[in-house]
């Protein structure tokens, strides 16, 4: 912080089709989660004849649209994974065999547990958001997608490719039909709370780092706060 | 002559026409063409009658039960004709050696070619600790299940019970009940899943007509269930679906929804879980089934069924925290405790960057 001139400099980091994925993805998870535990407990029983309401049939297909895009969405963000920039690959594929980016997670946790007085710069993702990201969104959105298809497939029917490709295998990998649910919604907790974490680390990094975050993902461009190296 | 159902049932004052009603019935029930009455009156003429050995392990007999209190009086004979010729310890006249003998007897007469039917599981703790359960004719049930595997065709597992372990496999299983399909050594008979507890009583029959019909076992989905009986959730026929899209849910016994017939899925109905044919064949001849009379689905055919927390909670337990909890609360405490270390962890930030900021000054 010794800097009191600033001399900025600035990165493209992420591309177009990242920065869509992004908000379209914060999207579709806001309304899968709220469409999600609506499902699990839904809203007060409605009166009248049954033909005048379909709002369980609008929710679950608001749940299924969402879902979809969820879907087609991940599958872009991997092929982007392979076509765009080196930012691009970054969540999917940790370094995990360098040195040193384990001593820059090191310290990166340090500078979290308020040990370390400075942060490192990083032009993409800092190297414990990489882990971070890597286990509870790719994985998580891998899971969720996997155990959603499933139970999609079992309402989809036995003909269905969601039934041959999901349910098939994954309701008897799980146990059957009811922990696959129990899971499915589980896992929805594990995104709200890495949802949580990343909202809050993203503003927090965004004032005390030394690079921009929240305007990065708008824009796409990374500007440091200061010019000293690393 | 070869004996056939046909001369058997005959035997026991079926009348024909009573007879063709029971294949067009069944015909029916296996979503067959009604053409295939006729395949299956042939068959039942004509193919030489399967025997059945019928054992029962460690059960409620409540398979037998859904057998013969069948409403329809023909299905209920039907089925006795079919199955009580041989061995079935609950309804045969034999009894004690008689009895026994006549399990040695199929098998020197129809080796490798017999029905095994197993209702109930063998305890297998006995095995492991030295304890005893089930101990039919001074042996344990194992010993007599796996010599009977060992020369049947194939494995009917009869009910929840021969299917998955049911009740008594409960936690912490005592007895160590088993489900057939996972006791070792029982030889390489198929299996056959028809779960349910108990199953109905029209799968139960229809399975066996098919293998005579066909002479061949019924396909199979991954789980070894028939697929013509257990592809479909209780969900997907269930009569009240059309409440359950509207939104309305009995919210408690006795409510104005529960007698308007709304959707149970909020009293904790497994009908969206549950793969069989209730909402479709229905039970004791079609009459009603078990959301019809007001009760939700518990699930009876699926695996694990019995310790999935309460039967009328929709969201499962989750024992692995020492009490018993379900998805939400689980998810709602962490949410809590991440909240609570974020509010303090941004406290700290605060602190440190203002005394950072003194620093510079
Ligand atoms: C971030 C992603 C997602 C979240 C947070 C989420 C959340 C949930 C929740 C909480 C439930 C209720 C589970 C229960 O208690 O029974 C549910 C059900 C379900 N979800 Fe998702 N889900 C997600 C993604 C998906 C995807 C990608 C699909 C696939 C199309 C999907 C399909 C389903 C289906 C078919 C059900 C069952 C609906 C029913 O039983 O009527 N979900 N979801
Ligand atoms: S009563 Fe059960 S099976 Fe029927 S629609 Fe409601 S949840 Fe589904
Ligand atoms: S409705 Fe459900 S619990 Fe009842 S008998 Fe059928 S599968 Fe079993």
């Amino acid at each position: 912080m010794s800097t009191k001139t600033k001399n900025e400099q600035s990165v493209y980091v992420y591309e177009v089709p990242i920065r869509l994925w992004h908000w379209i993805n914060a999207l579709a998870i806001t309304v899968l989660a709220i469409t999600g535990y609506l499902i699990g407990s839904p809203l007060s029983s409605l009166s009248g004849e049954a033909y005048e309401h379909f709002l369980m049939g609008y929710i679950r297909f608001a749940h299924f649209a969402a879902g979809y895009v969820f879907v087609i969405g991940f599958i872009g963000r991997i092929y982007w994974a392979f076509v765009g920039n080196s930012h691009a690959k970054q969540i999917f594929l940790p370094p995990i065999f360098s040195g040193k980016f384990w001593s820059e997670v090191w310290h990166e946790m340090k500078w979290y547990l308020f040990i370390a007085k400075e942060p490192k710069k990083y032009v993409g993702h800092n190297p414990m958001a990489i882990i971070f990201m890597h286990v509870m969104l790719v994985w998580g959105t891998f899971f969720m997608i996997f155990t959603g298809l499933a139970l999609y497939g079992e309402g989809a029917g036995f003909d269905s490719w969601q039934y041959s490709w999901f349910s098939s295998w994954i309701i008897p990998l799980f146990g059957q039909s009811q922990d696959v649910h129990t899971f499915h919604h589980l896992g929805m907790w594990v995104i709200l709370i890495f949802v949580m974490m990343h909202v809050y680390v993203a503003f927090r990094e965004d004032i005390m780092s030394r690079q921009t975050l929240i305007s990065t993902m708008i824009s796409g461009w990374r500007t440091f706060k200061d010019n000293r190296k690393d | 002559m070869t004996e056939t159902f046909y001369d058997v049932m005959r035997r026991q004052g079926i009348t024909r026409r009573s007879f063709l009603k029971f294949c067009s019935l069944t015909a029916a029930a296996m979503g067959l063409s009604p053409a295939y009455a006729a395949k299956i009156a042939d068959a039942m003429e004509n193919k030489p009658r399967i025997p059945v050995l019928w054992l029962h392990g460690l059960e409620c007999t409540c398979c037998s039960e859904s057998f013969i209190r069948s409403a329809h009086p023909l299905a209920k004979d039907v089925i006795l004709s079919m199955i009580s010729l041989d061995y079935d310890d609950t309804i045969m006249a034999a009894a004690g050696h008689q009895a026994e003998a006549i399990i040695e007897e199929t098998i020197e007469k129809y080796d490798g070619n017999f029905i095994l039917a197993c209702e109930g599981n063998p305890g297998l703790e006995q095995e492991n600790t030295g304890g005893m359960s089930c101990i039919i004719a001074g042996k344990p049930y194992t010993e007599q299940l796996r010599y009977a595997a060992k020369h049947a065709k194939a494995i009917i597992s009869w009910g929840s019970c021969a299917s998955w372990g049911c009740v008594q496999a409960a936690s912490p299983n005592p007895t160590g009940a088993t489900p057939i399909h996972k006791v070792p050594d029982l030889g390489n008979a198929p299996i056959i899943k028809v779960p349910g507890c108990p199953p109905i009583a029209e799968v139960m029959t229809a399975v066996i007509t098919y293998m005579l019909t066909f002479e061949r076992l019924p396909s199979l989905d991954r789980q070894g269930r028939p697929k013509m009986f257990y592809s479909q959730r209780i969900h997907d026929k269930c009569y009240r679906r059309g409440h359950f899209d509207a939104g309305q849910f009995v919210e408690k016994w006795d409510d104005e929804g529960a007698r308007k017939g709304y959707c149970l899925y909020k009293m904790g109905c497994k009908g969206p879980t549950t793969y069989n044919a209730c909402s479709t064949i229905r039970w004791n001849g079609g009459l009603s089934f078990p959301i019809q009379a007001g009760h939700p689905c518990i699930g009876c055919s699926e695996d694990g069924f019995w310790d999935k927390g309460g039967f009328y909670n929709r969201l499962s337990g989750i024992n692995q925290f020492g009490v018993e909890e379900n998805a939400d609360k689980v998810g709602i405490g962490a949410a809590t405790v991440v909240g609570g270390a974020i509010a303090a962890h941004a406290a700290i930030s605060a602190l440190k960057r203002s005394q950072n900021k003194g620093d510079q000054a």
